[in-house]
This record gives C-alpha cells, sequence and structure tokens, in this order.
C-alpha cells in the first residue's frame, strides 16, 4: 500500500472517530444547520489565514468558533428567529469565503479541494494535527459527557441540579469548531455535516442508549471511511464525495433494521 | 421557628420595559404547600424562574437558605426521539445512583417502566416520570410548574394526592404553580394570587373569600357562591362593565 493511501486512511479514521460522538450531538439537538453554517464559515478562515498570513489550522478553527459565539449572542437579541440567522450567517460567510480567495494576488489555493476535500493529499503533518485535535476532542467528550447529555435531554432541570449550562454549551461549540476544523481536510466544508449526522442517524436505529449511539456512530463513520476510499480508489472518483455516498447507502440499508429503544 | 426555605423581598422584574412582576415579598417554608394561582400573563412563570434561579431579577433579593436543595419538574417537556434513554437513565441524569432513580419510580407508581423509552410514555407517565426525577435528589423543596398538565381528570387528582404524600414522606416545602383551582385547594395549605403582584395570600378558605382572588377567578371557581358582579376581559382579566379592572383588596397598581 502506498503512502498516501495509508495517510488518507488514517486521517479519515481520526476524524470518523469524532464524527460520531459529535455527529449524535448534532442531531439530538437539531443543530444539522448550524453545523452547516460553521462549516461554510471554515472557508472564510482558509481566506484569511491566506490572507493575514496566519497559520490556515489556527484559523479554520477560530473563525467557525467566533460565528458561533456570535450567533449565541445574536440569538439571545432575539432579534431574528435562530433559522434566518443561520441562513444568513451561513450563506455570507460562504460567499465572502469564496471572494475573498479569488481576490489572494499570488496564492493559488484549490477551491475544489476547499469545498469537497481532499483526503489523498494529506500529509504526514495533517496526521499530527488531525489525532491531536481527536485526541483532545475525546478527552473534552469523555468529561462532558453527562452534563452535556443532562442539558440536550433538557437544560433548565440541568442549571437546577448545578450543572453550568452555559459553560458546557460553549465548550460543545469548541468541540464542534474543532472537529469541523479537521474534517475539512477529509470532505470539504460542503460535506462536513454529511459526515455527522448520516453516521449518527444510522446508528439511531440499533442503539438504546445515547453511549451505544455514540459509539456505533463512530464505527459506522470509520466503516465508511473505508469503504469510501476504497470506491476512490478503484473507480477514481474524488475520495470526499464518495465517503458521503457509502454513508448513505449504509444508512438507507439501516432503514431496513428493527428499530429499537 | 424553623428558617425559611427561601426568602423572597421584594422582587421586580421587567421584560422590555414591560413589568411583569412588581414587588414580590415571600417566604417558603418546609412542609408546607405553596400554591401559586393567577391569569396567564400574570408573571407566574417568571416568578418561578426567579425562585429556580435561571432568571435574575430586576430589584429586590433572593436568598435560599444554605441547606436549600430544589426538586424541579418543570412544565410537560418534549425529548427528541433521536435521543435514546430509557425512563430510569432519565431520572439517573440527576446524578443519582440506579437504586435510587428505581426507589423514585417505584415512588411514583412507574416502576414497572423503567426500561421503556422515554418518548413512549403517556402524557401523565412522563409527569410522573418528571416527579421522579424531581424527587431522586430527596430535596427540602419542590418545585412544580404546572404538574398536572396533559393529564386527564381522575389522573389529576391521583397526582395532587401523590404530591401532597411526597411532601410529607420528604418533609419537603412545595411550591407549586396551577391553573385547576378546584383541585388543587385540597391539596394546599397556602395559596398565594398572582398578577403582576400578590393579590391575596391565606390559606385555601381565606383566598377564595377574598375580593381580590373572586375578581380574577370568579364564581365557577370560588368555592363560596358569590354575585357576579363584573365581567371579563378576553385576558381573564377583571373589568367593570365600563372595561375598567377592579381591585382587590391588597391591589395597589393603578
Amino acid at each position: 500500500m502506498t503512502d498516501f493511501l495509508l495517510y488518507a486512511l488514517l486521517a479519515g479514521l481520526g476524524v470518523a472517530l469524532v464524527a460520531g460522538p459529535l455527529g449524535c450531538f448534532v442531531v439530538w439537538r437539531r443543530m444539522a444547520y448550524f453545523g452547516d453554517t460553521l462549516a461554510h464559515s471554515a472557508l472564510l478562515g482558509v481566506s484569511l489565514g491566506v490572507l493575514l498570513g496566519i497559520n490556515i489550522s489556527i484559523t479554520v478553527a477560530a473563525v467557525p468558533l467566533l460565528i458561533a459565539l456570535g450567533l449565541v449572542f445574536l440569538e439571545q437579541r432575539g432579534i431574528l428567529s435562530l433559522d434566518t440567522l443561520l441562513g444568513i450567517l451561513s450563506h455570507s460567510a460562504l460567499a465572502t469565503g469564496l471572494v475573498l480567495i479569488s481576490l489572494l494576488p499570488d496564492v493559488r489555493v484549490d477551491l475544489m479541494s476547499l469545498l469537497f476535500g481532499d483526503l489523498l493529499a494529506v500529509t504526514i503533518n495533517d496526521l499530527w494535527i488531525i489525532y491531536g485535535v481527536a485526541g483532545s476532542v475525546t478527552i473534552l467528550l469523555v468529561a462532558l459527557w453527562k452534563p452535556l447529555i443532562n442539558i440536550t435531554v433538557h437544560a433548565e432541570i440541568a442549571s437546577v441540579e448545578g450543572v453550568k449550562v452555559s459553560a458546557v454549551r460553549t465548550a460543545l461549540m469548541l468541540i464542534t469548531a474543532l472537529v469541523i476544523a479537521i474534517a475539512m481536510k477529509i470532505v470539504g466544508v460542503l460535506l462536513i455535516t454529511a459526515l455527522l449526522i448520516i453516521p449518527a442517524a444510522t446508528a439511531r436505529r440499533v442503539s438504546r442508549t445515547p453511549e451505544q449511539m455514540a459509539i456505533i456512530a463512530s464505527l459506522v463513520a470509520m466503516v465508511t471511511v473505508v469503504m469510501g476510499l476504497a470506491m476512490s480508489w478503484y473507480s477514481d472518483a474524488p475520495a470526499g464525495p464518495s465517503v458521503v455516498v457509502c454513508s448513505a447507502l449504509l444508512f438507507l440499508l439501516s432503514l431496513t433494521a428493527p428499530q429499537r429503544g | 421557628m424553623t428558617e425559611p426555605l427561601i426568602t423572597l423581598d421584594r422582587v421586580s422584574k421587567a421584560f422590555a420595559q414591560r413589568p411583569v412582576l412588581a414587588n414580590i415579598s415571600m417566604q417558603l417554608m418546609r412542609g408546607e404547600i405553596t400554591t401559586l394561582i393567577g391569569p396567564n400573563g400574570a408573571g407566574k412563570s417568571t416568578l418561578v424562574r426567579i425562585i429556580l434561579g435561571l432568571l435574575q431579577p430586576d430589584s429586590g433579593s433572593v436568598r435560599p437558605s444554605p441547606e436549600l436543595e430544589i426538586g424541579y419538574m418543570p412544565q410537560k417537556i418534549h425529548i427528541d426521539p433521536t435521543l435514546p434513554i430509557s425512563t430510569c437513565r432519565f431520572v439517573q441524569l440527576a446524578n443519582t445512583s440506579h437504586r435510587a432513580c428505581h426507589a423514585a419510580l417505584e415512588q411514583v407508581g412507574i416502576g414497572h417502566l423503567t426500561q421503556a423509552p422515554i418518548q413512549t410514555l403517556s402524557g401523565g407517565e412522563m409527569q410522573r416520570a418528571l416527579l421522579a426525577r424531581a424527587i431522586v435528589r430527596q430535596p427540602n423543596f419542590l418545585v412544580l410548574d404546572e404538574p398536572v398538565q396533559g393529564v386527564d381528570v381522575s389522573g389529576q387528582n391521583a397526582l395532587y394526592r401523590m404530591i401532597a404524600e411526597l411532601s410529607k414522606s420528604l418533609n419537603c416545602g412545595v411550591l407549586m404553580v396551577s391553573h385547576d383551582l378546584h383541585l388543587v385547594m385540597s391539596a394546599t395549605d397556602h395559596v398565594i394570587c398572582l398578577n403582576q403582584h400578590i393579590c391575596c395570600q391565606g390559606n385555601p378558605e381565606q383566598v377564595t373569600q377574598d375580593q381580590a382572588y373572586i375578581d380574577i377567578f370568579g364564581q365557577t371557581t370560588a368555592i363560596y357562591a358569590h354575585q357576579h358582579d363584573h365581567h371579563h376581559s378576553i385576558h381573564g382579566e377583571v373589568v367593570d362593565e365600563q372595561g375598567n379592572h377592579q381591585h382587590g383588596e391588597g391591589c395597589s397598581h393603578d
């Protein structure tokens, strides 16, 4: 097996590991559109990083995080519904990112790889970043698991029971921004939400507890990475979209399984 | 004399310059069931949220006793069907042992549903599950926001009786928000009639004879019959024939 394929496989598995549980929260908390918005803003992160000469790995996590915090602020002001706010932010971030990239003078940025990912171009450096982030996210998720589930079920009861709801919520946003930053490499900004929610939705059919669902979603995501890479290898299709196609196929298959719990 | 569980002193709250609560002072005691009644928009939920510490008052103070441990039962809640969670696990989210959770579910009469997915519970069963969650940490103060919502009339009676029994066995204070006065009255020690300010309060017999109470709720719900000498606006507020709000004893607003 060639190096680049091994790197691609390892990178995909690292992202899949954390995409599973995070995807569950996206599904449980109905944050799919929110995830989309943050993913689109990651593109703005790339262009700002290039423009300002900052390391892109930092800006692709920082911009979604800032957008997430901005959303919380705007939502509390109650000016527009969250849905409308997300629509405005999501598409203006994507458009601004695209415009800025096209304006950059000397830099040639591969737009296709930003939008749909470039799994086969993963370097050893990317691998370090992916596993560093995936490791930290796993630690955060495990440490905050109970309060995260508690605020997902009912934030007010959790608050009365002493959970620091806004701190836990902010941590979940940080986690989301981090996962988006690494998932971008694999499937690109346009397909990140698919990588998050399809394995989780697939896992729902066969899970009886939140923990089962999170772990099964992780496993499902890993299987789809392997399937997608194989599909890409043999058919020469782009890797990111192949992963998502395999993910969707597995989801369809799961619909035939009887619903548990 | 025992210490009050929580003391409110001249608490006021406004949303966007619209006053919702004005000058609310009260003490909630251990072993006493207090029912908060009032028309829609009277500020009942706002007051409950302030007592729970979910909202900060604009002025006035809320002083919880150091040993205050609250069990909270919110209004009917929705749990997303994508979240696989059993009734027992739902109760255990309160950070208690498996055993305590089983005991709490037994206590509220749904011990047979521990393994059922929470989304499959009926309206009455769900309210009981919420009650189990509220009592599982052995609180000394229960806050119940419209605890019988979505429960049929015979179930409502049973639920109120259960709440009265639980408050005795836990020796805790209870603050309950309610619309349906008839049923609540029998299980209540103290009634507070709220309409942005405290209109009147006392034991159920006193309150139902209070003019301020009758003005708001009319004779349909009062225990003692009286002449219906006023009209109600569509908001349930009491108005005279010219459409002006009538004042009860203790009413200080214009």
